[in-house]
């Protein structure tokens, strides 16, 4: 037996659920009596609704009710009992709250019934007049209307340096461009569901699709005045979110709503058409303005955006922070404006901010290489930060230089002619471009508990999420690995809001944060095991502290001679104990304060254009990665090769198309609305670049579920230029665009 | 299947709109004798009324191959599948696919190569790639990746989920 299971590419521990069908997610529960409701959505996008007429679906036998705002139960009044973890500033979208339409798709009706398909069928009976006014969608055209929020989501734009417009006009070579990319919807592949089983006590079971259940429990609570025992929300599995379950959707709303009105068991899946209605990566235009010395020196960079946003929230993202972050300039301004718009409020969406900055940033400093005559890599190295400008602190750790090297030499880089259209493979032409991405690496408080019974077997719980990250499998290894355990014997429990908190599964923060509150619980277990040997006849431990003693093959035994030990289930025989318990709340350390804590990528591509038809290949993606340690080998390449497959998708295919003369994305569908399938996707190789990081937390480890995808539009966008000669800035590049 | 079919009822209190069809399904090895309405399809067939949810709904439109399932061996969208079409056809779901325990060749390979993330749209994946190999028409990994398309993986999963194929199938060049 080996317990060493870190930095192992263990498969994952529930791989045998997924593959048999018996992971459940939230829309697969049922219970005796489960009835089904099915959401009507407002055709237009601003305005009233003048009449509802829903009698022809209640007539329907087996439709047990239809919900408005005319008859709607009492809810709460102010708007922060609307507001959850993820809100930003503002006044939340509340459904069926009254006759006003905020945005295209918009929840106006619940038709509850006995089976699905009646739910579905009542709802196409319901007859709405609506009171139409005229509707805002289209930021380009209303850039003008841009204002700066008297609150910021998540930071202010960091303050200018220097002085950046003259700085410019001295520059021997610049840049000053625009470029754009379009909404995006998240689309998981499960769409967005609520199970509501109403218990014989008149509790609820509630299994949502989530990226946090404490976070649905919370909102739910405060909306319907509940207590927690009122409404347990579970979330075992959940089939992709990317950020899409971060706020709670109103399916769950709508579901717990029903339940409470008929005392019934709920359950609400929302249509494909319908994940379309809420939270999307917002349009943003971005103005970069880059001058560099002859030699390549960076001199003045200038980062401004215009982002959408709804007309009732302010949803704004880390977009102009990126320059601070990689490349030295003295001479800086940015700015972040919003334009309000008759949307949905946008959400969080994979690496949120960081693959819309650094697109530009990158595209960016791509165009100031060709106008300075310097290879784009070489330019990057020039400008290198030891320091992140925002806080002018050093880094945790940054090992982005490792990653330039290793990932540019496994491409080729060196054979790269950097004159466009030089190089070909027949008919097409070939481009190579590359990116730098940066993602931040963040600890939060989180809390775990931890179990140990006598027969060896361990159980570790937190209310955290696995959205497909891995989370059980690398908090399994974890404990594992720190009892010395052998992985069979531990389980890791996640997506129950009676467990310990967590924080949102998002931010790439879940392994530093949850990983460190697992370490720690199961240092506590180890302790209070060192305690109980301690009096242990002939007991080599008689006085020795925890850093004396190490776990490892199911015994915990002296460092200092590692032939003298017990075996963990011995100890518990012989102390006579059922079960050891402890629950922890690990907290980022006081130190971090004082750092900046980032992971790294450069990411190299290779793309092929047919010179007729402009269609894109991206045949080959090298990335290095410099995230820390690395637990788990295999689950975190899968993480990398999907967000560069999700890079892939936002530089060529993904584009929510909206018709601005209706308000309403129109290609609401997987069919119309394109990401990656398996054909678009080649090569990919991903590195990872060694890094130790002492500082950034207890594990060592940067989360990986966000790097892989920043910077690849970039790489890919300046690819399609060092292939054609032309510089495509409005995302995503499809073959119109290119030919 | 050895067992005699029993009949069963997915009646509910509902007035039907539609006089409800007798069929039979072989599922995953076991006959089932049906009353089902005109308008459900295999999809909801599985998962609504029969509690069998390994089969998943992406869209239920026939975009997205999450709900793909073999009848008589051929893989189908179940969600485009209305279950009348289907009497006395045999199912195979992501359920009916390892035997006593012991996991399909397929299963194993997408947990050997990491070929899923959140898993969705694995056992959509899994029976498309058993009714590819069944086909017989993939000869290079271009092939295998042209004939999996209509299964998306959000999660991006798709070098992985190559790679599994591969294992089961062996030989493979690329073209």
């Amino acid at each position: 037996m080996n317990t060493n299971y870190i930095g192992k590419g263990t498969s994952r521990v529930d791989g045998r659920e997924k593959v048999t069908g018996q992971a459940k997610y939230a829309a697969e529960f049922t219970a005796e009596g489960m009835t089904h409701a099915f959401v009507v959505s407002s055709r237009i996008a601003k305005g009233k609704i003048k009449s509802i007429d829903a009698s022809a679906a209640l007539e329907l036998e087996g439709v047990l009710d239809v919900f408005t705002h005319k008859n709607r139960p009492k809810l709460a009044w102010y708007d922060k009992s609307y507001q959850d973890e993820d809100s930003p500033p503002g006044s939340p979208f509340r459904p069926l709250y009254d006759s006003e339409i905020q945005f295209s798709m918009q929840p106006i009706a619940l038709v509850v019934a006995e089976t699905f398909e009646l739910a579905r069928y009542g709802a196409s009976l319901v007859q709405v007049e609506y009171e139409e006014e005229s509707h805002t969608t289209n930021l380009k055209a209303n850039r003008e209307k841009a204002y700066n929020p008297k609150k910021y989501k998540s930071g202010e734009p960091p303050k200018s340096r220097g002085n950046m417009e003259e700085a410019f006009a001295g520059a021997a070579a610049k840049v000053d461009q625009e470029y754009f990319h379009t909404s995006e919807h998240h689309n998981p592949m499960e769409m967005h569901a609520s199970t509501v089983v109403w218990e014989d006590d008149g509790t609820m079971t509630i299994y949502d699709k989530t990226q946090s259940v404490k976070n649905s429990q919370n909102y739910i609570k405060k909306i319907f005045d509940l207590s927690t025992k009122d409404a347990r929300v579970i979330s075992p599995f959940v089939g992709g979110a990317f950020g899409s379950g971060l706020r709670p959707q109103y399916q769950l709303f709508l579901a717990v709503m029903a339940a409470l009105a008929l005392e019934r068991s709920v359950k609400l899946v929302l249509t494909r058409q319908q994940m379309f209605s809420f939270g999307h990566r917002p349009a943003t235009i971005q103005h970069l303005q880059l001058g560099a010395s002859k030699d390549g020196n960076l001199l003045a960079a200038k980062h401004e955006a215009f982002a959408e946003t709804s007309r009732f929230e302010d949803y704004a993202e880390n977009v102009v922070v990126w320059q601070n972050t990689l490349y030295k300039c003295d001479n800086v301004a940015f700015d972040y404006k919003l334009v309000g718009l008759d949307v949905y409020t946008p959400l969080d969406m994979r690496a949120p901010g960081g693959v819309t900055g650094m697109y530009a940033l990158e595209s960016a400093m791509d165009e100031l290489a060709v106008a300075a005559g310097i290879d784009p890599v070489e330019l990057r190295l020039k400008n290198y930060t030891e320091k992140d400008q925002n806080e002018d602190a050093p880094f945790t750790s940054k090992e982005l230089k490792e990653c330039y090297r290793q990932a540019a030499e496994k491409f080729g880089w060196e054979k790269r002619n950097p004159e466009p259209r030089s190089m070909r493979d027949g008919h097409k032409l070939v481009g190579w471009g590359m990116a730098s991405a940066a993602w931040e690496a963040t600890q939060q408080e989180a809390s775990a508990k931890a179990q140990l019974t006598a027969d060896g077997k361990l159980i570790v719980s937190s209310a955290t999420a696995d959205i497909g990250t891995g989370t059980y499998t690398v908090m399994t290894q974890l404990a594992a690995e720190t009892l010395g355990l052998p992985l069979e014997d531990v389980t890791f429990k996640l997506g129950d809001s009676t467990l310990p908190y967590a924080p949102l599964e998002g931010g790439s923060w879940t392994v530093s944060s949850v990983g460190s509150a697992v370490k720690k619980v199961c240092d506590a277990i180890g302790e209070r095991l060192l305690k109980f040997s301690r009096k242990l006849p002939g007991s080599p431990f008689a006085l020795a502290g925890l850093e004396e003693v190490k776990f490892e093959n199911g015994m915990m035994k002296l460092k200092s001679d590692p032939s003298k030990g017990f075996y963990i289930k011995d100890i518990m025989q012989q102390r006579e104990l059922d079960v050891i318990e402890e629950e922890v709340t690990s907290k980022p350390a006081s130190e971090q304060k004082n750092y900046a804590p980032y992971a790294h990528a450069a990411v190299f591509v290779e793309v092929k254009v047919d010179e007729d038809f402009g269609t894109i290949t991206v045949s080959r993606v090298v990335s290095g990665v410099a995230a820390g340690r690395v637990i788990n080998t295999k689950t975190s390449r899968s993480q990398i090769l999907g967000g560069i497959v999700w890079g892939i998708g936002m530089a060529l295919e993904e584009e929510s198309f909206m018709d601005n003369t209706f308000g309403r994305f129109m290609n609401h569908n997987l069919a119309e609305y394109h990401v990656p399938v398996n054909a678009d996707v080649h090569d990919i190789e991903v590195i990872f670049v060694e890094e130790h990081d002492e500082i950034v937390n207890p594990i060592g480890a940067k989360g990986l579920g966000e790097i892989g995808i920043v910077g690849v539009a970039a790489a890919i966008a300046n690819a399609v230029y060092h292939a054609t000669g032309k510089r495509v800035r409005d995302l995503p590049i499809t073959l119109d665009k290119v030919m | 299947m050895k067992d005699k079919p029993q009949t069963e009822s997915v009646e509910t209190a509902a007035r039907p709109l539609a006089p409800k069809s007798s069929i039979i399904l072989k599922i995953n090895d076991t006959e089932h004798k049906l009353e089902v309405a005109p308008w459900t399809s295999v999809l909801d067939l599985l998962r609504e009324y029969l509690h069998m949810t390994g089969t998943k709904k992406g869209c239920d439109h026939g975009q997205c191959g999450a709900c793909t399932v073999l009848v008589d061996g051929t893989r189908v969208n179940s969600c485009l599948t209305l279950a009348v079409m289907k009497d006395g056809s045999e199912i195979t779901t992501i359920e009916g696919l390892a035997k006593d325990g012991e996991l399909h060749p397929m299963q194993q390979a997408f947990i050997d190569n990491d070929a899923f993330q959140c898993g969705y749209c694995t056992p959509g994946q899994i029976c498309s790639a058993v009714g590819l190999l069944q086909e017989g028409k993939a000869k290079s990994i271009d092939d295998i990746r042209d004939l999996m398309s209509g299964n998306i993986c959000r999660c991006g999963a798709y070098n992985n989920i190559l790679a599994a194929i591969q294992q089961v199938k062996g030989g493979v060049q690329n073209a």
